[in-house]
């Protein structure tokens, strides 16, 4: 035994006398964790938040939360004497004297960039292979209050540098506010203390954004990977692979030494990146002051859906009793987002209420294989891009030189039109893939190599594929609609007949596809 | 249905294939030598970041193509970072892919339901509990038990009412009162109708009341005033409207009457109003009316006159709120 064997003996021995850890530890070391590319998608979301933690802390220290007023005497020269809020000059102080200040700035920005991308390609994933069904309900709930929360959190951090940019993106949120019905007036004076701006809302919104949303971060992410750990990854099907079981690496060393060296991978590549690609500088934009604005205002990238569903609002205002109902700003600000997180967090019961089906599932779906689902993801990730890209109207406008307005009314139209037509169109497609899958089953793979047969036939040799991937393209479920007759056994009309009518139409719809392959049609295929 | 037929056989879990470290020490240790090198090149990184911390000046660009001028400090701080930090990756999961047992292993899965036994007891221990703390039969515990978890609630948000003061009329009234002075913004200069040509713009700001000496953001963001001078002809008003107009020059509220945004882009050509935020276009010939965009209100106009010395002035406050609508505005 070497030295450094006994002194890690020591150590464990000691550990384990105190807290009898050693079978935990033993059992959780040995781990499996299924290997695949898109389960690092939520790797670098946990990465990025890792990330903006040290950046984030590292600011703090300069940064000072504070909207009184002051006059700038730092190294920015283009700025020297103008009177600004304290916390727009520490962003600067920042940015030009602290020595990596920039550095830092500009990678808690990507971070925060990259955290958001990381979040929703994550939730594609899970949504597009179907991991979210049951046992896992509950962590795509975590998952949609972890993308809401994160929203809100680069909202708030974008707005604490007190620029022109920012102060503007804030008096956006406090019309919002404001256009609530009855008690709007009175949050927005509580949340500003007082009309806006006020001096009371940067340090108001520093705190909650370093303390209280990141300690609900914490929160959220462990349970999130506690409910992962506890529940075992779900895998991709493929030849072995069951819902009875896993197949993978053992966290100890294998995931261990891939998982923590991907930590450092995203962390250098975030840094490179804010090395080299400027973002926010806010230098160039000057202070926030109400009566200006600078052209091309934009929010960044994963606010700017909702900023795009502002700007096509129709111009639609209630004035009765003495009172107003902005639907111009409810609807795009409030009702619609509203309508989109609550759907996507009620996905999971409503496609198990669809199906009827009650059972664990583990394995992950091709997304061809369930097109009903994928084809409403692809309707829903539509609606959201044209939204998006509306917020980029102006931006847009200007560089191919189009007319607002008629991007306007494109979006204002697509955004009813397309995603309907995403929806029929993916399905389809989904659908010809099934059958694509199937002719490859029964008919195996083209060569190329065309044979002309003695009498002058031309043919070309088609090349049988190996048992796993027959296995891999048949091993899916299939099964039928919900049989939901209007009369129960006892001869009586059920009382919810028009709400099974619609689960029998939609469990329908849901089983269209294309019959894969069986042992049987290959035993007949192989007889010709 | 398709289920009830026969499925094809599953082939079972791929046989392992042994990689070339796994047999040959040479490979293995070409491959240590790879991991070892990418951990130097950590190091480097680290090297070259604490040279850029300590040597290079802050205040020293260079020309990059692509990016341009650059500040080297800043740069090459970061790359030194990115490379320390990229290549403990890499080294990492290199030695991992090389060098780790990369056989796959399978482990079980089991149900997450309890079985029957548990779950019974479950329900029995949870019924026995309730039924020795008397929650069914001892209603009213339970009833005030419910009264004061409510009302307890009601505390937290009580001591949040003074985050701020009552809006009171606060959002519906501005600085502007009649014989207010229109003066410049920057510059608090006041205004003379010869000051503004034909097609010209300017912000202006109610002049400060005697002994103010600097300006509250909060008024600002109500008092905003824009001022635009077109020919007399061109304007398609209504006589109320055209009487708070002063030889051409015509003056609206900055604050966008959809979500507050400075309405700031004015062009000369079509006398179109644009605010940057939402594209909401108004019409400064007619009173500006909403063209185009969400805005659902025209900008308050602004009634101008003369004062005794010849400087613009305000003729009446503003004879609606500014800015965004709210629940209490009347119109």
């Amino acid at each position: 035994m070497t030295a450094r064997e006994r002194i890690a003996g020591n150590v464990a021995n000691y550990v384990d006398e105190r807290t009898g850890a050693a079978a935990w530890m033993k059992k959780n070391l040995n781990k499996v964790f299924p290997d695949h590319w898109s389960f690092l998608l939520g790797e670098i979301a946990l990465y990025s938040f890792i990330i903006l933690l040290l950046s984030g802390t590292f600011l703090t220290f300069w940064f000072d939360p504070s909207q009184r007023e002051v006059v700038y005497e730092g190294a920015y020269q283009p700025l020297s004497g103008l009177k600004m809020s304290a916390a727009y000059a520490s962003t600067l102080h920042i940015s030009f004297e602290v020595r990596g200040g920039l550095l830092m700035r500009q990678i808690h920005h990507w971070a925060a960039l990259f955290f958001m991308v990381a979040i929703v390609v994550h939730l594609l994933r899970v949504y597009f292979t179907g991991a979210f069904r049951k046992p896992r309900e509950f962590n795509w709930i975590i998952g949609v209050g972890l993308l809401t929360l994160g929203i809100v959190e680069g909202f708030l951090g974008y707005s604490l540098p007190d620029d022109l940019l920012s102060g503007t993106g804030i008096r956006i949120a406090e019309a919002i506010i404001q256009a609530v019905p009855v008690v709007g007036t009175y949050i927005a004076f509580f949340a500003f203390g007082g009309a806006f701006p006020g001096e009371a809302f940067i340090p108001r919104i520093f705190t909650v954004h370093v303390l209280l949303l990141p300690g609900i971060f914490l929160a959220l992410i462990t349970v999130h990977l506690m409910l992962v750990w506890y529940q075992k990854h779900t895998q991709y099907p493929g030849p072995g692979r069951t819902e009875k079981n896993v197949v993978g690496y053992p966290l100890f060393p294998v995931y261990m030494a891939k998982a923590g060296g991907f930590f450092f991978i995203v962390f250098g590549v975030t840094t490179f990146i804010a090395a080299v690609a400027s973002i926010n500088p806010i230098w160039l934009y000057g202070p926030y002051t109400p009566g200006q604005i600078s052209a091309g205002s934009q929010p960044d990238w994963y606010m700017g859906w909702l900023d795009g569903l502002v700007r096509m609002s129709p111009p639609l205002e209630t004035h009765a009793f003495g009172h107003t109902i902005s639907w111009n700003i409810l609807i795009p600000g409030l009702i619609v987002p509203g309508i989109m997180f609550t759907g996507l967090a009620l996905y999971p019961f409503i496609e198990s209420w669809i199906t009827g089906d009650k059972r664990e599932h583990h394995l992950l779906d091709r997304p061809r294989n369930v097109p009903n689902r994928t084809a409403t993801g692809a309707m829903a990730l539509t609606f959201t891009l044209i939204a998006l890209i509306n917020g980029g109207n102006d931006i847009i406008a200007q560089q191919f030189h189009l007319s607002i307005n008629q991007i306007m009314w494109f979006s204002r139209i697509g955004i009813i039109v397309l995603p309907p037509i995403a929806f029929v169109i993916t399905k389809r497609i989904c659908i010809s893939l099934q059958r694509a899958d199937r002719d490859l089953v029964l008919h195996g793979k083209e060569t190329g190599r065309l044979v002309r047969l003695p009498h002058g036939e031309f043919i070309e040799v088609h090349e049988e594929i190996s048992p796993e991937k027959k296995w891999l393209l048949t091993s899916h479920e299939q099964s039928g609609p919900l049989e939901l007759p209007e009369i129960d056994k006892a001869g009586v009309r059920r009382t919810d007949a028009i709400r099974n009518k619609l689960r029998s139409r939609m469990s329908a719809a849901n089983a269209e596809v294309a019959p894969k392959v069986s042992a049987k049609d290959l035993k007949e295929i192989e007889h010709h | 249905m398709a289920n009830d037929l026969e499925a094809i056989n599953d082939p079972g879990i791929p046989a392992h294939v042994h990689r070339k470290a796994d047999s040959d020490p040479l490979a293995a240790k070409k491959a240590e030598r790879q991991v070892a090198i990418l951990f130097a090149l950590s190091a480097l990184g680290t090297i070259l970041f604490i040279v850029s911390y300590v040597a290079i000046p802050e205040d020293i660009f260079v020309f990059i193509p692509v990016m341009g001028s650059t500040n080297a400090h800043q740069l090459f701080l970061g790359l030194g970072l990115a490379f320390s930090l990229f290549f403990i990756g890499m080294g990492a999961i290199h030695w991992a892919k090389t060098l780790m047992p990369d056989q796959e292993v399978t482990v079980q899965r089991h149900e997450f339901r309890s079985d029957e036994e548990d779950r019974n007891e479950l329900v029995k221990t949870a019924k026995e509990g309730a039924a020795a703390a008397g929650l069914g039969r001892r209603s009213l515990i339970k009833r005030t038990l419910g009264l004061s978890l409510g009302l307890v609630g009601l505390s937290p948000l009580l001591l949040l009412r003074d985050l701020g003061p009552l809006p009171g009329n606060s959002l519906s009234t501005t600085s502007w009162k009649a014989g207010t002075r229109l003066v410049t913004d920057p510059g608090d200069r006041p205004i003379k109708p010869e000051d503004l040509e034909v097609g010209a713009v300017a912000q202006v700001l109610p002049a400060m009341l005697p002994g103010q000496d600097h300006r509250v953001l909060s008024d600002i963001g109500k008092d905003a005033v824009l001022l635009i001078r077109l020919r007399p002809e061109e304007f398609n008003l209504d006589a109320e409207r055209l009487s708070w107009t002063h030889e051409g020059i015509i003056a609206f509220s900055k604050i966008c009457s959809h979500m507050g945004c400075a309405v700031a882009l004015y062009e000369q050509q079509t006398k179109h109003l644009l605010c940057p935020c939402h594209q909401s276009t108004f019409d400064v010939t007619r009173a500006a009316k909403v063209l185009f965009g969400p805005a659902a209100r025209p900008l308050p106009q602004l009634a101008l006159a003369l004062d005794s010395e010849g400087y613009l002035v305000a003729k009446q406050p503003f004879n609606e709120p500014v800015g965004p609508s709210f629940w209490e505005r009347s119109s």
